[in-house]
């Protein structure tokens, strides 16, 4: 047994830890990140980045089939197309290797000591890391949960076989003729409109109304005009049941009625639970907040010198709120005066077209009591959506009526996921619509949407 | 010109902010790089700070009993390779009444309205602050007008007293501010909901932050502020001292301690006559070794104590309702200093001779005595003994060095009459008071800890057996 001592150490290597370590170390403590598999965790290695490459290449491919086929508006033609997705997804693993790498570059460039083994958790002061060379026993000053998450199951349709959770189905190296995709949140959709791109048959299965259930039905309605155009089938209010993998169908229970599904694949997306279990932490008795850890503005758990990050802390289940706290809590560690104090947390579906949320909802700025307004901008009246062969999606703005404050976007639209930066920007400089029109955008940008619908919003529109 | 920002460091592990406890340069000092500026407080032990750089002093952010947060700025300092001169001609020229910044005035419009700026507030300061006089006061502004212009974000954090300035805003009200506005005010120590905002929709603006400051400036050099309490006779009032520093640590903890944990004291008589005859020949035979007192035959008897009483050496997190019990024996010593009381760790008690905890206690309070024990000298005891020594009256009611959960409290000794059974015979006897908090230490497991001591002390040949 090996004995080590530092100021902080971090289980974890996914954003949220990563980062932690990365500013600790940069801060001058003594850190150390343990990670059981592999340095960059759910984002970098299965999940973000994978499957935003797999987005792409299917888009890619899809044009080409496209223009293979005739349909192409801009006259570009193609004599067949045709995918090794083998290869796509070396390519893929190309990239999520240089990421990782660069992770590991960074960590050691900041001093951060990383260790690849499964932590347990001894008590608030000790973990024990089994690792290839033997048992490490750490003594810790400072102790940051960042565990992440793992996908949620389905009794009925346990992982395994052809019952694929998103890890596997970002791994597959054939295009599977049918694929039913169980929950039509973000992942699902994502991954399951990438495979209808590559060829797949896919049909989507949503126990509740619509597509993105936690969205209002305006912002899921041009997804799932999208989905249709590429020949997918949508079932809402539908529960899975059991799959066949002999005959590749999936039986799928709508009100009394039964019907078969074709799934060669099923891809099972009804969300993520954090990774709470199976290294000790039990034994801290934390305080918990429903399944999550309870942290306080400061991400300290109720037990002094143990800290929780990123999805083990609850919603939303996103990289860039794991990497803000973990930021925050290296600076919190090292003595300095940092709050958590984010006025929003943006989100970004890459369906196609795209969906970004950034801020309040109006049903949810209403909630919140303010007197809301409402402008929206559609993508058609825009030059630059046109330019892209696009022209379905919106930009909405939520505002204070009385003060013009902004207190949320949303928006639709083929590419409008690089509009979030701006977005979040204005959200948390606490902009006006005033100022938003007031600011020129450049022409022709598919930003000009967000200075159209300010000028909306101020009763001053001019494209629309 | 470059100023250079010092700003308060960490000065020790999960401390957010710190209480000035000294400042030991003045505006125009010049200082040379790792030269001690100032000394801050935090809740175990003084840390000196030093300067990171060299120059002469142009602002100073803190006043003795001030606290500060963890980097804010402390002392701001003109690099003197920018003023192209020797510490010695400083030194000349301030000697001289020179302002400091006159060879390199700042241009005309800011250099005026630093004149305009000097009367009034030599004016407004007490005698003593006036020494400084329109140097200072020159001084100040043309380093606020750089800070501001350089590095607007760390701008002069000056500030009314966050707790009489109420809120403009009411509990869970949204404060907007930029991002960059609410990291300068946590910095600050600002609770942004009591700063009026003035940009679109209420925003609070770097400006309004200015004005707050600003406002804070008027209030400072406002005739009478820290004056007698208005519901004290002013004429019955001969002198007015601010608590601050160790003592208002003290006061503190204290209050804290006795609101928060409910004390229950055992008192009891101990015969230390055994024990004074082999502290005595110990002595007498101890050749180089330190002078045995009575402090360290405690703390060995402590050590055995524990095997029978593990509960009563531990740490109470109440917030976290979690207690943590250690299998090492960390002794705080409760020391009397001249700034008031201190309470060293003797650590690791259960490995350590009777000789070597004498040396380590010595040690120890000469190091409180002499303002130079460490943070870490001041920290993670695990039980506490409190002796006014020959001073100490028969009973006292010792107050529990939070988080501990119990503590020790060693009254005077006296030669008093006891009966034996069939004759008054003349015992060297000792009440002790035993302190428990309440929440977790049970009655009987603070009567058991305390007869184990009573044992121990009275026979103490058991305090070395092993079993």
């Amino acid at each position: 047994m090996t004995d080590l001592s530092c100021d902080v150490l971090v289980i974890g290597a996914g954003p949220g830890g990563y980062v932690a370590a990365i500013r600790a170390g940069q801060l001058g403590q003594k850190t150390i990140i343990v990670e059981k598999q592999a340095v960059g965790g759910t984002c970098l290695n299965i999940g973000c980045i994978p499957s935003k490459a797999l987005i792409h290449a299917a888009d890619e491919f899809h044009c080409v089939k496209e223009a293979a086929a005739g349909h192409s508006r801009l006259g570009i033609s193609a004599q067949s197309a045709a995918i090794d997705l083998s290869r796509t997804m070396s390519w893929k693993d190309g990239i999520v290797r240089q990421l990782t790498g660069g992770v590991a570059g960074l960590l050691r460039k900041a001093g951060v000591d990383v260790m690849t083994g499964m932590a347990t958790v001894l008590d608030g002061k000790t973990v024990q890391v089994e690792t290839g060379e033997g048992s490490v026993r750490i003594a810790c000053q400072n102790l940051v949960i960042a565990t992440g998450s793992t996908p949620v199951t389905v009794p009925a349709l346990p992982f395994g076989g052809d019952i694929l959770s998103s890890t596997e189905a970002l791994a597959l190296t054939e295009v599977p003729e049918s694929l039913a995709v169980v929950g039509g949140g973000y992942i699902g959709l994502e991954i399951g409109t990438a495979f209808a791109k590559l060829g797949a048959r896919v049909s989507i299965i949503e126990a509740k109304p619509h597509i993105l259930p936690h969205y209002d039905e305006d912002l899921s309605k041009p997804i799932s005009a999208r989905l249709k155009a590429l020949g997918v089938s949508l079932s809402f209010d539908s529960v899975a049941q059991a799959h066949d993998p002999q005959r590749g169908l999936l039986s799928v229970r709508k009100g009394d009625a039964v019907e078969q599904v074709p799934a060669e694949k099923v891809l099972v997306t009804v969300g993520r639970k954090p990774a709470l279990q199976g290294f000790g932490l039990e034994s801290l008795g934390l305080d918990m907040q429903g399944p999550f850890l309870r942290i306080n503005d400061r991400c300290q758990t109720s037990m002094r010198g143990v800290y929780a990050i990123g999805d083990v802390t609850g919603e939303p289940m996103l990289a860039h709120r794991a990497m803000a706290q973990g930021e925050l809590v290296a600076d919190v560690i090292a003595g300095h005066p940092a709050r958590w104090d984010k006025r929003v947390i943006p989100a970004v579906c890459f369906t196609d077209p795209e969906v970004v949320v950034v801020g309040m909802l109006p049903a949810q700025a209403k909630a919140a009591g303010h007197q809301v307004e409402v402008a929206s901008y559609p993508m058609r009246a825009n030059g630059r959506a046109l330019t892209l062969e696009r022209s379905d999606g919106f930009v909405r703005i939520v505002h204070e009526a009385k003060s013009g404050l902004v207190l949320g976007f949303q928006a639709v639209g083929a590419g409008c996921a690089e509009l979030v930066g701006e977005f979040g920007l204005a959200v948390e400089m606490c902009a006006t619509v005033t100022d938003l029109a007031a600011t020129i955008h450049a022409h022709p940008t598919l930003s000009e949407t967000l200075q159209e619908v300010a000028l909306s919003a101020l009763g001053k529109a001019l494209h629309a | 010109m470059a100023i250079k920002t010092i700003r308060l460091p960490d000065v020790g592990e999960g401390v957010t902010e710190a209480e000035v406890a000294e400042i030991l340069v003045k505006i125009g000092d010049f200082v040379r790089e790792d030269d001690p500026i100032a000394a801050v407080m935090t809740d175990k032990a003084t840390v000196e700070i030093t300067s990171a750089y060299g120059g002469t002093v142009v602002w100073i952010g803190g006043e003795v009993g001030k606290t500060l947060a963890i980097g804010s700025d402390l002392i701001r300092i003109e690099d003197d390779a920018s003023k192209g001169g020797t510490p010695e001609m400083h030194a000349t020229a301030d000697s001289a009444g020179a302002p400091p910044v006159a060879s390199a005035p700042p241009d005309d419009a800011l250099q005026q309205e630093a004149e305009n700026e000097a009367p009034a507030q030599a004016e407004a300061e007490p005698p003593a602050a006036a020494a400084h006089g329109a140097q200072a006061a020159i001084a100040s502004a043309v380093a606020d007008a750089n800070s501001l212009s350089a590095d607007k974000s760390h701008a002069a954090p000056r500030m009314p007293d966050p707790m009489r300035v109420a809120p403009v805003r009411p509990e869970g009200a949204a404060v907007l501010a930029s991002p960059a506005v609410r990291q300068r005010a946590r910095e600050a120590g600002i609770d942004l909901r009591r700063v009026a905002g003035t940009g679109p929709a209420g925003r609070i603006t770097h400006s309004d932050l200015d004005q707050w400051f600003d406002d804070g400036r008027q209030q400072e050099i406002r005739p009478g502020r820290g004056t007698a309490s208005p519901s004290q006779p002013s004429e019955e009032i001969v002198e007015t001292v601010k608590v601050t520093g160790l003592r208002r640590m003290i006061a503190r903890r204290m209050s804290e301690a006795n609101a928060a944990i409910p004390h229950i004291t055992v008192v009891e008589e101990v015969d230390v006559t055994e024990i004074e005859a082999l502290r005595a020949r110990l002595n007498e035979t101890r050749g180089d070794k330190p002078k045995l007192t009575l402090l360290p035959l405690v703390a060995a008897a402590l050590v055995k104590a524990r095997e029978t009483s593990p509960k009563v050496f531990a740490r109470y997190d109440d917030e976290a309702d979690q207690v943590f019990y250690s299998s090492a024996v960390h002794i705080g010593i409760a020391t009397m200093t001249d700034g008031g009381l201190m309470v060293p760790v003797l650590r690791h008690a259960q490995d350590r001779s009777l000789f070597d905890m004498a040396g380590e206690i010595t040690r120890l309070s000469d190091a409180c005595r002499s303002n130079k024990a460490k943070r870490e000298e001041l920290s993670g005891s695990t039980i506490t003994i409190t002796s006014l020594g020959p001073l100490g009256a028969i009973a006292t009611t010792p107050i529990i060095n939070k988080p501990e959960v119990a503590i020790l409290g060693i009254n005077r000794m006296a030669m008093r009459p006891s009966w034996n059974g069939s004759a008054f015979v003349p015992r060297m006897m000792m009440n002790i008071s035993a302190s428990f908090d309440h929440r977790i230490i049970d009655g009987f497991d603070a009567a058991v800890f305390v007869q184990k001591m009573k044992t121990l002390l009275e026979t103490p040949a058991l305090i070395f057996m092993k079993d």
